[in-house]
């Protein structure tokens, strides 16, 4: 686990950096007032449900009773213990298409600029970024792909059924330059 | 073969871009060495021994000639003139400069290649059948169903950060060539009654630390599901794998440690959310991907020129043991594959020079419609030639010293890089292959013995596939010497079987000898028209064993 956060790192949503009105916070208990993203077993037994968030671990199993408290939460956080842990992935994806979840869904932790770009793909959309990552260089690795083979988040369509598409309306799009 | 449309084409120059900013970020120190590791080996850059290494992704085996020439200028002029195939059916280059890499990708995608995914906890090239599309007993083609795979998992998001590294092979034939046993999903292409494809799903099956012969998990998946299907396991996978020791980490151990039967549970639990979403197939799908794997022009053959074909055969003792080890029968009559062998003691199995790779290039133009195969057994083979030619051919190969008439035999042996390349490494495996070469050079005895599968790995991961091997050949380190442990009994294809360690290992030089005294119990206990696994199976390790530890 990483240490205790007590500034804001960088935060990317929406293709540019904003700033941060969440602090983590890994204690067993809540901090008395203040946004704040913590434990889930934290804010499940908090009674300010609203300005406080929960991060999850990535070997979260999902229940159906976790899963209707987090249609509640203001943005649920997953921690990247480190970057190589790639069941965070997984985690967001069902997030997203099994539950149906709209909110901000953060990652949090190990969060490196060369992931983001597949992070976006299975379903986060804002990035707390480790402190050393050089924020111009993260908003520019959003671009390295214009199109997917795979259905994901961000592309309903897999390829081979925009190929029947595009074959139909005999308009394919351009390679980019 | 599969030819790019501006989506790949796009795709993998999007993708040298990318590494190339990566790149200039790591040599700018803005990227640490641990955190470049997985971004370079997901595009194929191992930092090596001696060197980098740059493994090039030859998907399914399929090379066009127009490929293997620009291979070969890649060769020459970013290394020293020659590439490896590997067991994978890719391609290494061992020595190009660090700093070279993301032009010689750039390179690559001119002719629609790349390293993508040849390395790293990701899903790497699919692999399959050598004689796919040609094979006498082939049900369904495997090749548009491997491009349909090798698309859905180039640049799957949710999968670059897997517990471990996942292999995929697939198979349409009643005989199985891409050993689907021992991958991390096997894939058998079968038609039901009503001529239907349907999937035979392996899972749980590898070499490497700790061997196994892959689970059935699913007997008859309708097509149409093939890709959630997958989806689903890899998925399953991802979450429950274990992460926390890498020689636990392939999907293998959850399989044993779930046992089949839970896996199968939480794979079609998983499978419910996915199926029938927009990732399942359609015939048109299928239909256009088929539309890539056409049959070649070929022409009629007459009957005198198989007729001339056959005598010569008859009467040319060289050509016949060509013949008879190194073509194989194709489905439409007059027509042969002929296989390159990249097995002979002056070269390194599975090395191939510059200047081959260009002639070899030239032969596949003038006889095989410019189209080429890598087999995991690291030969080539051109798929489609006319009986008319092929004495031809032979000539030409036996210039380019690639008509070693010894395809399947003892001296065909699968050989990894070894310690003299490979950073993981225990042991050698090149002068050990080239002892073995040298010392069983006679022709009568390679095929008195008959079909016999010797592997070589230098270290446990396998890469030579030693487990699978009729002998195994595998190099350890103890206390920082050298020694070779041999095993007996593997096999790979449909009764695929994992070999038994003879005994205590043995030192390099003493290799050979105890190869000879192997042969010798075999050749004595063996009964008539009996291969070596035969024998093996029949009398077990014991005779073996008392016959090479006797005093």
């Amino acid at each position: 686990m990483l240490p205790e956060q007590t500034s804001p790192r960088p935060l990317i949503k929406g293709g540019r950096q904003i700033e941060d009105q969440w602090l983590r916070h890994d204690d067993e208990t809540a901090p008395a007032e203040g946004k704040a993203i913590v434990r889930l077993d934290v804010w499940l037994a908090s009674d300010r449900r609203d300005s406080l968030a929960p991060w999850l671990p990535s070997d979260t199993e999902l229940d159906a009773e976790t899963i209707a408290a987090l249609r509640e939460a203001p943005l649920v956080a997953i921690d990247f213990p480190k970057f190589t842990d790639g069941r965070g992935y997984s985690v967001a994806r069902v997030l997203r298409e099994r539950h149906a979840f709209t909110g901000e869904i953060r990652a949090l932790g190990d969060v490196l600029i060369d992931q983001l770009v597949y992070m976006k793909r299975c379903g986060f959309d804002a990035w707390s970024l480790r402190e050393d990552q050089i924020v111009e260089d993260a908003l520019n690795a959003f671009n390295a792909f214009s199109r997917h083979y795979q259905v994901s988040i961000d592309n309903p369509e897999p390829m081979f059924l925009r190929r029947q598409r595009e074959a139909c309306a005999h308009q394919p799009e351009p390679a980019l330059a | 073969m599969y030819r790019y449309d501006n989506h790949d084409q796009t795709l993998v120059e999007e993708r040298v871009e990318q590494f190339r900013d990566q790149m200039r970020r790591y040599l700018e120190g803005k990227i640490s060495d641990e955190e470049f590791l997985p971004l370079r080996v997901q595009n194929g850059l191992y930092v090596q021994r001696y060197a980098p290494m740059l493994r090039i992704a030859i998907p399914y085996g399929m090379l066009a000639s127009y490929q293997l020439r620009k291979l070969g200028e890649i060769a020459a002029r970013y290394d020293r003139g020659y590439g490896h195939f590997t067991t994978r059916t890719n391609l290494q280059l061992n020595w190009p400069k660090l700093e070279d890499v993301p032009d010689i990708l750039a390179e690559l995608a001119t002719v629609q290649m790349h390293a993508i995914q040849t390395s790293g906890n990701d899903i790497r090239n699919t692999t399959t059948d050598q004689f796919s599309g040609i094979a006498g007993d082939e049900e369904v083609d495997p090749r548009p169903w491997c491009e349909l795979i090798r698309q859905w998992s180039t640049f799957h998001p949710e999968f670059f950060y897997l517990p471990r590294k996942f292999k995929i092979a697939v198979t349409g034939a009643s005989d199985d060539r891409a050993a689907i046993q021992v991958h991390d999903v096997g894939l058998r292409l079968w038609r039901d009654d009503a001529g239907e494809v349907r999937v035979k799903v392996l899972v749980g099956g590898g070499l490497g630390r700790t061997p196994m012969i892959g689970e059935t998990i699913c007997e008859d998946l309708p097509w149409q599901h093939l890709l959630t299907y997958l989806e689903a396991i890899v998925r399953v996978y991802n979450q429950f794998g274990r992460r926390d020791n890498k020689f636990k980490a392939r999907i293998k151990i959850l399989t044993k440690a779930l046992g089949v039967d839970e896996m199968r549970r939480r794979v079609e639990e998983e499978w419910a959310h996915l199926k029938d979403g927009p990732q399942t197939l359609n015939q048109q799908a299928i239909d256009e991907m088929a539309s890539h794997f056409v049959e070649p022009p070929r022409r009629e053959i007459d009957a005198s020129d198989i007729e001339s074909y056959e005598a010569l055969r008859r009467n040319n003792r060289a050509f016949a043991r060509f013949v008879t080890n190194n073509v194989t029968d194709h489905k439409v009559s007059g027509y042969k594959a002929v296989t390159l062998s990249l097995k002979r003691s002056s070269q390194s199995p599975g090395d191939v020079t510059s200047e081959q790779m260009a002639a070899i290039a030239d032969l596949a133009d003038d006889y095989s419609f410019g189209e080429l195969r890598v087999t995991h057994e690291q030969n080539l083979v051109l798929t489609d030639v006319a009986v008319d030619q092929i004495e031809e051919l032979w000539h030409k190969l036996d210039e380019l010293g690639l008509a070693n008439p010894t395809v399947g035999t003892l001296a065909d042996l699968i050989c990894c890089p070894g310690g003299d390349y490979c950073a993981l490494a225990n042991a050698k495996s090149i002068p050990v292959a080239q002892a073995i070469q040298e010392r069983f050079e006679s022709l009568d005895f390679l095929y008195d013995l008959g079909p016999l599968d010797l592997n070589i790995s230098g270290c446990m991961n396998a890469c030579g596939h030693h487990h699978v091997g009729h002998i195994g050949i595998l190099g350890v380190d103890k206390k920082g010497e050298e020694y070779y442990q041999i095993s007996l009994g593997g096999s790979q294809g449909n009764e695929a079987s994992l070999g038994k360690i003879l005994g205590p290992s043995f030192f390099r030089e003493d290799v050979p000898g105890v190869i000879d005294k192997v042969l010798q119990v075999y050749v004595g206990e063996r009964q008539p028209d009996e291969t070596f696994i035969d024998t093996y199976r029949r009398i077990g390790l014991k005779p073996f064993k008392e016959f090479v530890y006797a005093a």
